[in-house]
């Protein structure tokens, strides 16, 4: 019976295809409004200028599959970010690389720093993470000390953003690899499933002999290594660093983990729905303007979308949970 | 218990390294804006001295306009101006401040409000107690003052962009306006003034104004609304972003994808130097600002003026600002008076090199 299932029937059975439908149909509606949109160099500029949104999606995908949130990112973003720009604006760290790696390194502190105030201190991660968005945040103000770094002042840094390797400009090549990386971690190794285990049963978990607080901290360290990297990418891809850069954008990472179907309670979410959520928060964010929507109004429309996709997963959802308990009664 | 203390003890170490790895700058930092809001440069006045209050510590523009008060209070008087840079950029935070300057009887405060009218009770105390009170920057409303000074009147600058966009353009054709936010005071009465400009003006009736979009000065944002205007307006000749995040972020655009759109607007120069030149390889052939350091010099005389009884604050009067040449009370349409500075400021590829390191 159940190997001759509709196409519908499966559509309805997977939220990463019903997602997919929004996806195609919200792209389609586009499409017919202004014919520039679905053209290769915009495709490629909207996912540019959404790949920190969509590298740092991975992360927060991590943390919210602990039933966990973090709203500290942008100002990890912001102090990384702050802090590369300056070294490079005062002449101290020239190389590419070595930038990149230091982003990493300050995220990777920022996360730890996380990390360890919410498995061992038991801190609630909303309180212990507020505390650190302003914390990261006033940082990032220190460590500019008055000053911007613009793109004069960049070097070579920038022009990372520019180039591109067999077509694909580089930032859209990271958020390909981290991705990549990220979908074979999470389904296929024991880290990934740890994960979703101590996600879904906590103590379940930890009476197998899993220690959840490690697995807690490490969420929260790949958070931070995500939000630092994102950080260099911000810079070189608007070639500037301001204190206040990507102010507030947690809510948008956050947002496309929900638009994807990640369960704000844990367990629940993957990686190929994270990547449908970045995609239709970027689509989003990129359209508006081109469909001629009014100013004032795209920030109402763009909630209103939202709020209409976040419906829509929850009754794919519950029409998923009825079929599955029909199963279990024939 | 134990752990907890262990963990706690953990991350304050890790948060002391982290911030001693992000280079020495920041101990002058936070020394200084530790030490602001308390008694830092009490010129031991109790009586005299000239006094001026910032918006908030922590922004490069304030600290120029700073640099250009103190400059001309030292030509004048010898003395050192008493700089204050309240720890937030709020009125409360002034309010304390300028308490504080009452109390050491200070001869004059210049201050620019974080609220138009938040101050008046405390102001008006000031004036009561003999302290002459001018604005520059950004004003409070008209009873809180004797004069404000204005670093360029609506007008200027929307006929400024104005001439600028006939000028790039070659005297026809469409143009956009990229602006902050679609409630920022600034942005729309300066959009007005340049509507205003439009119509009253025949020479600009070849220009069509398309599209006013709202980048939020958002660097995401303005990115989006700059390649849907580019995609939504083939024939777009011209963009004009009087908002610094945004003439950036615009600029960035148009020059990666070699655009012929042009741009120009109002934008900080050390933002906006990479962008700036006369070749199809640069998006932005001029654009202007300010000077902060001129709005503090302005702001000095205009106080050493009021302290002197040269003027009294009253329309009409006129006053010699020292090598700035002359400048007149006028009437500011609030029910107060302004001393105008001038037209905006040009930057263009002849002076970006040098003003891109002051600011």
């Amino acid at each position: 019976m159940k190997d001759k299932k509709s196409i519908l029937g499966k559509i309805t059975a997977s939220r990463e295809a019903s997602l997919m439908i929004v996806l195609i149909i919200l792209c389609f509606v586009i499409q017919m409004r202004n014919s520039s949109f679905l053209t290769p160099s915009s495709i490629g500029e909207m996912l540019k200028n959404n790949a920190v949104i969509m590298v740092m999606t991975l992360g927060m995908l991590n943390v919210l599959l602990l039933g966990g949130i973090d709203i500290s990112i942008a100002s990890t973003l912001a102090l990384s970010g702050m802090s590369v720009g300056m070294l490079i604006k005062r002449g101290i760290v020239t190389n590419t690389f070595l930038c990149f790696m230091i982003a990493i390194l300050i995220g990777a502190v920022c996360g730890a720093i996380v990390g360890l105030t919410i498995s061992k201190g038991r801190v609630l991660p909303i309180i212990a993470t507020m505390g650190f968005m302003y914390i990261f945040r006033g940082a990032a103000y220190m460590v500019s000390s008055d000053e911007w770094a613009g793109a004069d002042a960049l070097g070579s840094f920038k022009d990372f953003a520019l180039n591109s390797v067999l077509g694909i400009n580089n930032i859209i090549w990271i958020v390909i690899v981290c991705y990549a990386i990220f979908f074979i971690v999470m389904k296929w190794t024991k880290v990934g499933r740890m994960v979703y285990a101590v996600g879904s049963n906590r103590e379940a978990t930890m009476i197998s002999g899993i220690r959840a607080d490690r697995v807690e901290f490490f969420v929260y360290l790949i958070m931070g290594i995500l939000s630092g990297l994102a950080g260099a990418m911000a810079v070189t891809v608007y070639a500037s660093a301001q204190p206040n850069m990507m102010y507030a954008k947690e809510m948008d990472v956050i947002a496309a983990c929900v638009i994807g179907g990640v369960s704000t309670t844990g367990g629940r979410g993957s990686v190929g729905g994270a990547l449908i959520g970045a995609l239709i928060i970027a689509i989003i964010a990129k359209a508006l303007p081109l469909v001629g929507i009014d100013a004032i109004a795209q920030n109402t429309v763009k909630g209103l979308i939202i709020l209409v996709v976040i419906v829509l997963n929850v009754v794919t959802q519950r029409t998923m949970d009825k079929n599955v308990l029909k199963g279990r009664e024939m | 218990m134990r752990k907890k203390l262990l963990s706690m003890l953990m991350c304050m170490c890790l948060t002391a390294a982290l911030l001693a790895g992000c280079g020495s700058k920041e101990d002058t930092t936070a020394s200084k804006s530790a030490d602001t809001e308390t008694a830092e440069e009490t010129t031991e006045a109790s009586n005299g001295g000239y006094a001026l209050v910032t918006k908030a510590a922590g922004n490069p523009y304030n600290e120029k306009m700073a640099e250009g008060f103190s400059d001309v209070i030292k030509e004048l008087t010898g003395t050192d101006a008493i700089i204050k840079h309240p720890q937030a950029a709020t009125a409360d935070a002034q309010i304390e401040v300028i308490n504080s300057l009452i109390s050491q009887g200070v001869s004059s405060i210049c201050i620019a409000a974080n609220d138009e009218n938040a101050l008046q009770a405390v102001l008006e105390d000031a004036m009561n107690a003999g302290i002459k009170v001018s604005c520059l920057d950004s004003k409070t409303n008209s009873d809180s003052r004797m004069t404000f000074v204005n670093q360029a009147g609506t007008k200027e600058i929307g006929t400024t962009l104005m001439e600028a966009i006939l000028d790039i353009t070659g005297g026809e054709g469409q143009f956009a306006i990229l602006s902050a936010t679609s409630q920022a005071t600034n942005q729309n009465a300066w959009i007005d003034a340049m509507k205003e400009a439009m119509e009253t003006d025949d020479k600009y009736s070849k220009l069509e104004l398309v599209e006013v979009a709202y980048g939020d000065d958002e660097p995401q944002k303005s990115t989006d609304q700059t390649q849907a205007l580019l995609s939504n307006y083939p024939d777009l000749k011209v963009i004009c972003a009087p908002t610094t995040v945004g003439i950036a972020a615009a600029a960035k655009v148009l020059q990666d994808q070699k655009s012929k759109v042009k741009l120009t607007g109002l934008g900080l120069p050390s933002e906006m130097a990479e962008y700036i030149g006369d070749d199809d390889a640069h998006s932005c052939p001029y654009m202007y600002l300010w000077n902060p350091i001129d709005v503090g010099r302005l702001g000095a005389y205009v106080s050493s003026a009021l302290v002197n009884g040269e003027i009294t604050g009253a329309a009409g009067e006129s006053f010699t600002a020292g090598d700035m040449g002359d400048y007149e009370v006028v009437d500011a349409g609030d029910g107060g008076t302004e001393v105008i500075l001038g037209a905006p400021f040009k930057f263009d590829p002849s002076n970006i090199e040098e003003w891109k390191t002051v600011y």
